[in-house]
């Protein structure tokens, strides 16, 4: 089948957002700007779709509108002077984020981190595993059509967790909570008493809300069988994290890496058969419960001892030159940081392997022959992230 | 997982006369990479991602950097007669050189294996120049990851991909003209006023507006606003 | 059957409503501005400058104007001029304050980057967050009189963390005055001791 030109509406085309296609074998085609101002797109996030009837046939994503240039940011700062940037990525995850710039720093200076600096870095994280895969699939069945009720349950439970990020670091998402060599803040016996508290209720929260929604006849009807992934596809175009895992691939940076101190702790990794969206919901609910599985160990395992290490500078950091790659598995994904340094206090390069942007390399092939209402959906379950998308 | 020179040396085996170097990385992290010349990287590449010992299936991170041309200054001391005395020993003077190292666009590419669960394999890509040969080729066919992160290369570093599918801009708007991450970037001047300039915004601040800038520009010693 | 998950699911609606009327757990809306939420003691939100009592907050800035903010700022939000002259601070040592200390509040994203790098305890976080102004400009420009606020005032919105700062500096005080104190008896007594033995004058021809 080919469709005659479109990559982009021709610049400066008049406003008309809806136009129409002529292809030599379908006849006319209509192509719509789903975005971006759009409820649905999680974000200024575009999509330039054209139908044949209601049939998709091509999807070209549009991103952009929230470039802010952060690799440049970075040349121009310090490193620490990046960590308060790297929150408003992924806004959602400020502290995983923040943990993948510490890690690639570590490795670049060659810096130890004090034990207890990193049960504190599995708990932040875990907790911020939690805190995205509840709003993700809170949004999921917003976008599924169940205006909001979902939503703000997800939302109730979320507020606690932030709640907790506040009292801790001072913030409840722009975090900047981690450092070269440990972490900024000591958590107290109140805070861990706390995060113990949430920990032991947050099973209760996702038993009922999966009892309204997992076994939704609608919500099945809409999701199972709705923009596949196939493994082999998934592998080449670079996907990472629950998407991957839902396609039926064991790959989990958590396991693979064994970064941190989590070869310590006993939890499974979920996998999906078929890797539709019904299947990445379900993955993201099942990553929950081991989350909370590895919750309670590393609280029950905090050791004393120091928060930062005692041989880490703050200011006139200058690692020496080379260049390092660090990467964690973060709730969207693979979130890695490359910095190439030539020995002064700012780094020579500093880039940002981000999650959502390279889960949207095969949004167009997951689309394809599903209708408008199905790629909401599927855009729903890549879990983007804008700030990420677009830096 | 071999190491970077045990794979360079695989590589010339099956593909000789392709031009392979091991890059050292100085830092403490020691990944060290490999420099592909342009004209067996696509081939290399798909050596790489079928070949069963590594199976490197997935390319993670495509990363582009600049790298100006630089003024290196070589000081040497040569032995020269002494003019004044040809007859005794030679005077040491010290000789200045100057050499133009040509700059270069880089591409870099974290490669691994999610099947073997290894990796990193690093490969750098560089092009000629930093004007008219700043192309490469694409490794798109080889890994769709690449996809969308060499348009971002594209985008913000100006590096033609070459075998590229869908080779246009991604972050930037279409008609936009400049390579922004460059180091010789230079912002355009759609200044908006702002209350505290000082270093280089201050500068920027006095070229746009020849004129003494708006009342307020000076923080106010003590005035409420 | 059918229609049992919607139907179990329907169930966990109504027990919410129905719970959101007595449940604490359900009912988590605070009316706010009538109710205000208990903030953290480590919220932060925009820093301000710590003066030692609130009757003299210029003369008593702990702040010496060393720059170190400004430089370290991601944001580069910080404007400082240093002073010309020195003036006794606090202890009565004579140091150099910021004639002009400036934060643009429409850049600062509150990091705290400048609180963890200031040797003098001089900036630190504030708590505010009901500050709209209407003017997008120079009302959102703090100069050193607006930024400047009472140890006290740090008290009562970081209590253990001004605890803390306050014997620090308590404890270097007094270690710089014993210091002093112990170097003025040295010299004293050797003063005394130089005056109580006589000096041999060296003969002539030795």
């Amino acid at each position: 089948m080919s469709v005659s030109d479109l990559s982009a509406p021709a610049a400066g085309s008049p406003g008309s957002r809806v136009r129409a296609v002529h292809d030599s074998f379908h006849g006319d085609l209509l192509e719509v700007s789903m975005g971006p101002h759009h409820p649905s797109t999680h974000g200024v996030f575009r999509m330039i779709v054209t139908l044949d009837g209601e049939t998709i046939v091509k999807l070209k994503p549009v991103f952009g509108y929230l470039h802010r240039n952060h690799e440049k940011l970075g040349e121009n700062v310090t490193y620490l002077g990046s960590m308060p940037y790297t929150d408003r990525l992924d806004y959602l995850s400020s502290m995983t984020n923040n943990w993948a710039y510490a890690l690639a720093v570590e490795k670049l200076a060659g810096q130890a981190v004090p034990e207890r600096a990193e049960y504190v870095r599995v708990i932040l994280a875990e907790l911020t595993r939690l805190l995205n895969h509840t709003c993700l699939a809170g949004f999921l069945m917003q976008d599924c059509g169940c205006s909001g009720t979902p939503l703000m349950y997800a939302f109730r439970e979320r507020e606690y967790i932030l709640d907790l990020f506040e009292s801790l670091s001072g913030s409840r998402m722009m975090c900047n909570y981690q450092r070269f060599g440990g972490c900024r803040v000591d958590p107290s016996a109140d805070w861990l008493a706390g995060a113990q508290k949430l920990t032991d209720r947050y099973g209760v929260f996702l038993d009922e809300f999966e009892t309204l929604l997992t076994g939704n006849e609608i919500i099945m009807a809409r999701t199972q069988g709705v923009g596949k992934l196939p493994p082999a596809l998934a592998i080449g175009a670079g996907v990472t994290g629950p998407m991957l895992r839902a396609s039926g691939v064991n790959y989990d940076l958590r396991k693979v890496d064994a970064y941190g101190v989590y070869p310590r702790f006993d939890f499974r990794v979920p996998l999906g058969d078929h890797g539709d969206v019904y299947d990445r919901y379900m993955i993201r609910v099942l990553e929950m419960r081991e989350s909370i599985k590895i919750l309670q160990q590393a609280l029950a395992g905090l050791p004393g001892g120091p928060i930062m290490d005692p041989k880490a500078k703050l200011r006139s950091f200058r690692p020496k030159a080379g260049e390092a790659y660090g990467r964690i598995e973060g709730p969207k994904g693979e979130i890695g940081f490359y910095l190439l340094s030539d020995g002064s206090p700012n780094p020579y390069r500093y880039r940002i392997r981000p999650p959502s942007f390279i889960n949207l390399t095969i949004l167009e092939d997951m689309c394809l022959g599903h209708t408008v209402a199905d790629a909401v959906i599927i855009l729903g379950s890549v879990d983007i992230v804008l700030g990420e998308v677009d830096r | 997982m071999e190491t970077p020179e045990q794979i360079r040396d695989r590589l010339l085996a099956r593909f000789p006369g392709a031009e392979i170097t091991v890059v050292p990385n100085p830092g403490t992290d020691a990944q060290h990479s490999l420099l592909l010349g342009a004209a067996h990287a696509r081939a290399l590449a798909e050596f790489l991602r079928d070949d069963a010992t590594l199976r490197l299936d997935q390319c993670s991170n495509v990363t582009g950097i600049d790298w100006p041309e630089k003024e290196i200054v070589e000081t040497t001391k040569v032995a020269t007669p002494d003019p004044a005395n040809p007859a005794g020993p030679p005077k040491v003077v010290e000789q200045k050189t100057k050499r133009l190292q040509l700059g270069c666009l880089e591409v870099v590419y974290h490669l691994y294996s999610i099947s073997l669960r290894h990796g990193p394999v690093i490969l750098r890509l560089r092009t000629g120049n930093r004007t008219d040969q700043a192309a490469v080729p694409s490794l798109t066919p080889v890994w769709r990851s690449c996809e969308f992160q060499e348009r971002e290369v594209f985008d913000l570093f100006g590096v033609t991909f070459h075998g590229h599918p869908d080779l246009r801009r991604i972050l930037m708007w279409d008609e936009f003209a400049d390579h922004p991450m460059r180091r010789d970037y230079v912002e355009p001047d759609d200044y908006e006023w702002e209350p505290t300039p000082h270093g280089t915004v201050l500068e920027k601040a006095k070229a746009h507006y020849p004129a003494p800038p708006p009342a307020a520009v000076a923080p106010a010693k003590g005035a409420t606003p | 059957m059918l229609g049992t998950g919607l139907l179990s699911g329907l169930g966990v609606t109504a027990k919410n409503f129905v719970g959101s009327f007595y449940d604490p757990a359900r009912l988590t809306t605070i009316e706010y501005p009538e109710v205000k939420t208990k903030l953290p003691e480590a919220y932060r939100n925009f820093p301000f400058l710590v003066a030692e009592n609130a009757t003299d907050p210029m003369g008593t800035l702990r702040c010496v104007a060393c720059q170190i903010c400004e430089k370290e700022c991601p944001p580069q939000c910080i404007y400082i001029e240093k002073s010309k002259d020195k003036k006794p601070d606090a202890t009565g040592k004579p140091q150099l304050f910021p004639a002009i200390f400036a934060i643009d509040t429409s850049v600062c994203m509150s990091c705290q980057i400048c609180v963890e790098v200031c040797p003098f305890d001089a900036i630190k976080m504030d708590q505010v967050y009901e500050i709209a102004t209407t003017d997008r400009f120079s009302a959102l420009l703090l100069n050193r009189e607006q930024l400047a606020k009472s140890n006290a005032y740090y008290h009562g919105i970081h209590p253990t963390e001004a605890a803390e700062v306050d014997a620090r500096l308590a404890a270097e005080r007094k270690a710089a005055e014993e210091k002093a104190a112990a170097a003025a008896a040295a010299k004293a007594a050797a003063a005394a001791a130089k005056a109580a033995a006589p000096v041999a004058k060296p003969l002539p021809n030795a």
